[in-house]
């Protein structure tokens, strides 16, 4: 066990009508991997970048590599050696790898930038992870997954000691997690200190040594991972206990509701044909890149599809736009909220208002503002959206909450079809459970529930059928009874070349 | 805490873009008395009234352009739109053709011109910027043609004194309860956009289009038609000033509405729209055009150089929008898990 690198005590922060943090405490060693766990909310992302210099504490002791530092400039926590891996990757997309890593920092030779240079050290970077990323890519054309690893070999690039994750796994498949891990592996022995946020318990044994766990803003508890059980670690992050991670309603199925034959749309969408039926949830699950995301937006009209026949109820109908889908009760929420999912500069009430628009209005569209709040007071109080009142930014909410805005919005109507994409990313185990709920609500009611998810636990857990797809086509179909990790995963790794 | 009623003064405030709709109508009112000290003829109602019909324009290309803006968007044609308006009508009224028909030929080019930028931007995806530069130089170029490449004699030659005159002082000179009547259409205008803006399914799109355009389309927004209504708002008030200054003037001036695009951004972002789209409010642009004309009639009247005005309005946009982000910046803190 190393020395303790980073030591913050008695940690406080106000923001406007909320304490974000009250007296937290919190360390690291280095060469361990520290696991700081909590709900959507509970102040980590704020712990963090009070570590990282881009808040200020209110009060507390800030302690870096047994030195006493005030406020710190997000320039001089880099320079002390804090990077942060941000949830949402902040990367100039254009740019290509080499200059994202040097970003700021750039080789000069005089004036003249050299490329070169900079292009042989960050090469050097990858290669000593066994990263297979060439310097000159660029990285808007990079997966999500490569483009962590980027944000990692700049980290390292830049002499970092400190690492912080923040949920590096949720937007990565099994596949891609593994190498990740292996690169955390590689860090801890070289001796950096990592703190790991993650809401996906279930990952942690590979990987954490120590875990901190926070709750509304204050420190809960703090102990060596082989000391706890998955059980203690969820009733200490929710302050309850969670009696049924995944609860799962069983349904009579009934007539087929939906049903899709031969739609293509690219090559990330070929020749898909399944169905739905009444009191069924269809999970489709499939590595990053399986072309299920590219799925769901065909169907509802996004992107151009080259052919595709959809049936609903038994009638023919045609999809033409998500506006029309929306009208034929045929609704997706997406899986990209800060990008599809949310408009972030209106208010709750406006985002949930936004596609039940013609539902609320009167016939020459003015908005009836007594239906509209009605709308909205239900849909917050279904699912537990934590806000002091609806009218404040959908940006200001925490993740989870804003999810739920997202999924929230789906529910005013009487759609037939509702298809969440990935509805549980990087929210924490309550939300979750809420969320689920909501998914065995319409499944009761008779709703198709299409349900596409990378986390094989929950899939297996609350879908009633599992479609994988691989390369854009589907490639095998098991019921909940007889599906497996393992049998999963060898469907959806199932690519043509391998037959 | 959940269901608790806040106090009325922090819901009026809590409506988007109220704290710069408040910052800009007390810079108004301290503008104003700012002047009205250095000389009380300011203070004068017939001065009010001056006021209050010279800003009518600028309130209509604001609306123009805050619409527009709030979608995310820019309209460079406004200026030319309110050129080639005032050239169509008063081109046609020269020839005698009797002013409703010359006012509904107006319109409908402009509208012509507000489809077309719509589609441009909404459905080829085309940068704005571009698209609107574009129909900038067409519509001033048909501004021209319409006579011939000259200004237009005046419209009384046409249709003749009365005529003239009815058309003038409907649109300018006249008054209506004691106020210039351009005031009071820019007014009704104004009314009417406003509440389109606030309290429609269309006006509710048009902020979701500026927010992010991909969840307003996932959310069954028709992105085409939302950017061409906001378009089409805009060639409807331009079209307009067209005809104000037509009356005015009681001709038409191929120059006519030159760079009046960039007043109504002016107007727009001194009243706290956002050129990013997605905030702002039209009462905004109601207090950033007043601003502005308090500012040009109270330099007037204190004698001040026509340069001295460009440089004071200058820093004051600027100066607006610092603010907005200075105190935006002040609660940067945000809560997040």
């Amino acid at each position: 066990m190393g020395e303790v690198i980073v030591s913050m005590r008695q940690i406080c922060k106000e923001f406007p009508g909320v304490k974000a943090l009250d007296n937290v405490d919190f360390e690291l060693r280095s060469g361990e991997v520290m696991a700081l766990l909590g709900e959507n909310g509970a102040g980590k992302s704020t712990l963090m970048k009070i570590l990282s210099g881009v808040y200020t504490r209110d009060s507390g002791e800030l302690e870096l590599f047994g030195k006493e530092y005030g406020d710190l400039t997000p320039k001089q926590a880099q320079e002390i050696g804090v990077a942060i891996i941000h949830q949402e990757l902040n990367m100039c997309r254009h740019l290509n790898v080499a200059e994202n890593m040097f970003l700021g920092r750039e080789k000069v030779n005089g004036i003249i930038l050299s490329a070169r240079e900079m292009e042989a050290e960050a090469k050097k970077i990858l290669d000593d992870l066994k990263i297979d990323i060439s310097p000159t890519q660029i990285v808007g054309d990079l997966p999500v997954s490569k483009q962590q690893m980027v944000e990692i070999a700049k980290a390292l690039s830049i002499n970092a000691k400190v690492l912080i994750m923040d949920e590096p796994t949720s937007a990565l498949t099994a596949k891609e997690i593994t190498d990740l891990f292996r690169i955390i592996h590689k860090l801890k022995d070289e001796g950096h200190g990592i703190v790991y946020i993650s809401h996906r318990l279930e990952e942690l044994a590979q990987i954490v040594d120590r875990v901190t766990i926070m709750r509304d803003g204050k420190f809960v508890s703090k102990a060596e991972f082989a000391d706890l059980t998955m059980d203690k670690i969820i009733a200490d992050m929710v302050g309850r206990e969670i009696k049924e991670k995944f609860p799962r309603v069983s349904c009579e199925k009934g007539k087929t509701v939906f049903e899709v034959k031969h739609l293509n749309a690219g090559h990330q969408v070929r020749d898909i044909s399944f169905s739905v039926s009444e009191g069924e949830i269809v999970g489709f699950a499939g590595l990053m890149g399986a072309g299920r995301t590219e799925m769901t937006r065909a169907i509802f009209g996004v992107d151009e599809r080259e052919s595709g026949e959809f049936f609903l109820d038994g009638r023919q109908i045609e999809l033409k736009d998500p506006e029309d889908a929306i009208r034929k009760g045929v609704v997706l929420a997406p899986e990209d909220r800060k990008k599809d999912g949310l408009c972030v500069k209106l208010s709750i009430r406006e985002n949930l208002a936004l596609p039940n628009l013609d539902l609320i209005c009167d016939r020459l569209g003015v908005i009836r503002k007594k239906k509209e709040d009605e709308l909205c007071e239900k849909a917050v109080k279904n699912l537990r959206i934590k806000t002091p009142n609806v009218e404040i930014d959908a940006n200001n909410l925490s993740g989870g909450n804003q999810q739920k805005v997202v999924v929230g919005k789906w529910l005013a109507r009487n759609s037939r079809v509702v298809i969440f994409d990935e509805p549980t990313r990087g929210i924490d185990v309550g939300a979750k459970v809420e969320i689920y709920h909501l998914m065995n609500n319409l499944k009761k009611q008779g709703i198709a529930v299409i349900f596409v998810s990378s986390e094989m636990p929950e899939v297996m857990g609350i879908a009633d059928r599992i479609i994988t797809m691989c390369d854009g086509r589907i490639t095998g179909e098991l019921t909940s009874e007889e599906a497996t990790q393992e049998k999963i995963l060898t469907l959806a790794t199932r690519f043509e070349s391998k037959q | 805490m959940e269901n608790k009623k806040q106090n009325p003064i922090k819901r009026f405030l809590a409506i988007r873009g109220m704290g710069a709709v408040m910052t800009a109508f007390i810079g108004l009112i301290a503008i104003y008395i700012a002047f009205g000290i250095m000389n009380p003829a300011v203070f004068s109602g017939q001065n009010i009234l001056n006021l209050l019909r010279s800003m009518a324009k600028y309130l209509l290309i604001g609306i123009a352009q805050s619409y527009v803006l709030i979608t995310g968007n820019i309209d460079l044609s406004i200026g030319t739109m309110v050129g080639m308006s005032a050239m169509i009508s008063a081109t046609m009224m020269t020839h005698g053709v009797h002013p409703l028909l010359a006012i509904l030929v107006a319109l409908c080019s402009c509208l012509i011109v507000g489809v077309i930028n719509g589609y441009l931007v909404g459905k080829f995806r085309l940068p704005p910027f571009i698209a609107t530069l574009g129909t900038m130089f067409v519509t001033r170029g048909i501004a021209y043609m319409v006579n011939g490449n000259r200004n237009t004699d005046a419209i009384s030659s046409g249709i003749g004194k009365d005529a003239a005159d009815k058309f003038q002082n409907f649109f300018y000179y006249g008054k209506t309860i004691g106020v210039y009547n351009a005031f009071w259409i820019a007014l009704i205008a104004f009314i009417v956009f406003y509440f389109v803006l606030s309290k429609t399914r269309s006006g509710r799109h048009i902020y979701a289009i500026g927010s992010n355009i991909d969840a307003a389309k996932l959310s069954g927004v028709n992105v085409v038609k939302t950017t061409t209504k906001a378009y089409l708002v805009s060639a409807i008030c331009s079209c307009i000033v067209g005809l104000i200054i037509c009356a005015q003037a009681g001709m038409g001036n191929m120059e006519a509405g030159n760079t009046y695009e960039m007043y109504g951004v002016a107007a727009g972002v001194i009243g706290g729209i956002s050129p990013l789209g997605g905030t702002g409010n039209l009462l905004g642009t109601l207090a950033g055009a007043a601003v502005w004309q308090t500012l040009e009639n109270g330099l007037n009247m204190i004698g001040a150089q026509v340069g001295i005005q460009r440089i004071v309005i200058g820093v004051i946009v600027v100066g607006a929008v610092l603010l907005d982000i200075v105190v935006r910046g002040g609660q940067l803190g945000k809560k997040k898990g």
